[in-house]
């Protein structure tokens, strides 16, 4: 049924499809170098969507696992640039090996973080998730071997199942397939019967249980979940940049991920998406202005959260349903 | 067996006795009022029941089995569904989805992550036969906010009765219902009453007459007299305590 979302849907689609055309027509390839990162935070979003709209579990702290996904990584491809890979390796320069084990650290503090985290609800939720990304941060600071504040640069980019992947076409198509990837699977998720249990307790938490859903541990597994796929988008953000830093888990990166989606729209698949696009958008085009181009986002920021309570996706949508 | 059975239950805030040393059994099949003035410790009772509320001594059994230390939904999956007092239906969701829910907390755990669950027939059509039993079918589409009061408390019931219990507790079904909708009310509970054993905890002193085989009396924390409607009504210290009481 073509109505407006999914009219909208097909746009943000296009655009996406679009944008190597749009490249080679402007002559540029920022733009493309643009687009990348707006699918990689995009895939951050909606991994965060699936805690804060679907879960109401407003985490503070997600950018922990973006960060520790870029983190896995370097660290790999830092021992093999140093003839000291990990125990003795040299697959770990392979995307197919070195994402999903970036995942999976991700994914493990995820279990970690959450099984404490999710002992405790509301304010106290968002504190305890933004003191544990506080805590992994400090820590990168103070690995001086790799790096420190000064972060940590990549020698290459990772091999794609042996094929180099340092063209930004080709990089912004495996960028562009993980998100795609990472929606198809958010949406199977949701609408799944673990993703009514998921919804269903942020909707009303004592039915969930009285009913005989453990909660907690549906939110733990959602928050692994997140985790991981926060962590490939540390992953393909270091492959991107070639680097790494302290500043990838700071607790601004993780609120900026917060506004995207919220600016976005919580709870829609695309919002969050759209939010990163917008954000990423905005920021390229003022920072480039204005140093203080913070000032006129702010406002901006402001304005979407008066005149559109459910996001720009929300306002796009209208009134079709839900 | 008894169907639930509670021995020397305790619970204090801090000077408050909310409950006082209560012990009551409950048998398989029987439908058991418990009735009260406001402040008895009903709710107390009840949280101590589903596992909201830890008492401070005392057991709990269910159909034999000690569950003091069970939490709510282990208690749940053992066969006890509650209904809320205040109506705690999960908003944006239908309510064909509110009974899915019950119908899904059964079927073992839901860590299944791809298939759709609105097109899960196993889920759809239990859940629709539930709202049938309460005469919602036709609003199973309904978003459960937009349902009225009356309609909302059927629905209430009707994920309760989804979730196939052996036992039934029932925190004030008729509260905030007109005459009508009571009276439709207590219908649906009489013909549910023979299949399983329910706990009402009621207000509406008909609906409790009508209804119950046994009536326990609580108050000030403690149970003041347990007996038949008829022992119970001509009981001059339950008169004096709560029925006198609740005519102000």
């Amino acid at each position: 049924m073509l109505n407006r979302t999914n009219l909208a849907t097909l746009l943000v689609v296009l655009a996406f499809l679009a944008v190597p055309m749009a490249a080679t027509w402007l002559g540029t390839n920022y733009v493309i170098t643009l687009a990348t990162r707006v699918a990689i935070y995009g895939i951050v979003a909606v991994s965060l969507d699936m805690l804060v709209g679907r879960g109401n579990l407003v985490s503070f702290g997600h950018a922990a696992y973006f960060g520790l996904g870029g983190y896995a990584v370097a660290i790999a491809s830092f021992h093999l640039a140093n003839d000291v890979p990990i125990f003795g390796w040299s697959g770990t320069n392979e995307a197919l090996i070195a994402w999903p084990l970036a995942m999976a650290v991700a994914g493990l503090a995820a279990l970690v973080i959450g099984a404490l985290s999710l002992r405790t609800a509301g304010v106290y939720f968002i504190m305890i998730t933004l003191a544990f990304a506080q805590m992994l941060f400090f820590l990168f600071v103070a690995l001086k071997y790799y790096g420190g504040d000064d972060g940590l640069s990549l020698s290459t980019r990772n091999l794609f199942a042996g094929n180099r992947i340092t063209d930004s076409r080709t990089f912004y198509w495996i960028c562009v397939s993980a998100l795609a990837l990472c929606v198809l699977l958010s949406w199977r998720i949701l609408n799944s019967r673990f993703g009514m249990v998921l919804r269903g307790a942020a909707a009303s938490e004592r039915r969930m249980a009285a009913l005989g859903f453990p909660v907690y541990r549906y939110r733990l597994a959602a928050f692994v979940i997140a985790g991981m796929m926060a962590g490939l988008a540390g992953a393909l953000w270091a492959n991107q940049n070639r680097f790494v830093s302290p500043d990838m888990l700071s607790w601004v990166r993780s609120g900026e991920f917060l506004v995207m989606v919220i600016m976005g729209g919580l709870s829609s698949l695309v919002g969050p998406v759209v939010g990163a696009a917008a954000f990423l958008l905005i920021e390229s085009y003022l920072s480039g202005a204005t140093e203080h181009w913070q000032m006129i986002f702010g406002p901006f920021v402001l304005l979407v959260a008066v005149f559109a309570p459910r996001g720009l996706w929300g306002a796009v949508r209208g009134k079709d349903r839900q | 067996m008894s169907a639930l059975q509670l021995e020397g239950l305790r619970k204090s805030f801090g000077s408050l006795r909310a409950t006082d040393n209560v012990s009551l059994g409950v048998e398989d099949g029987e439908c058991h009022a418990v009735i009260g003035p406001n402040g008895a410790g009903k709710t107390t009772l009840i949280g101590e029941i589903t596992g909201e509320i830890a008492p401070d001594a005392g057991r709990i059994s269910l159909f034999g089995v000690d569950v003091t230390s069970w939490n709510v939904p282990r208690r749940a999956l053992s066969g006890l569904a509650r209904s809320f007092q205040i109506t705690q239906l999960a908003p944006g969701f239908t309510a064909l989805d509110n009974a899915a829910f019950a119908v899904q907390a059964r079927q073992g755990h839901s860590f299944r992550f791809i298939a759709d669950a609105r097109k899960d027939k196993r889920l759809r059509e239990p859940a629709l036969a539930a709202l049938e039993q309460v005469g919602l079918a036709d609003r199973a589409d309904r978003n459960a906010e937009a349902l009225s009061h009356g309609e909302r408390r059927q629905l209430e019931l009707a994920v309760a009765l989804a979730m196939q219990p052996r036992l039934l507790l029932l925190d004030e079904p008729m509260a905030g219902m007109g005459p009508e909708e009571g009276a439709r009310m207590v219908e649906i509970l009489r013909g549910i009453k023979r299949t399983m054993t329910i706990v009402l905890v009621e207000h509406d002193m008909d609906a409790v007459f009508a209804l119950a085989d046994r009536v326990s009396v609580l108050v000030n924390g403690a149970i003041l007299k347990t007996g038949t409607p008829r022992e119970v009504r001509d009981d001059a210290r339950v008169r004096d305590a709560y029925l006198g009481a609740g005519a102000h």
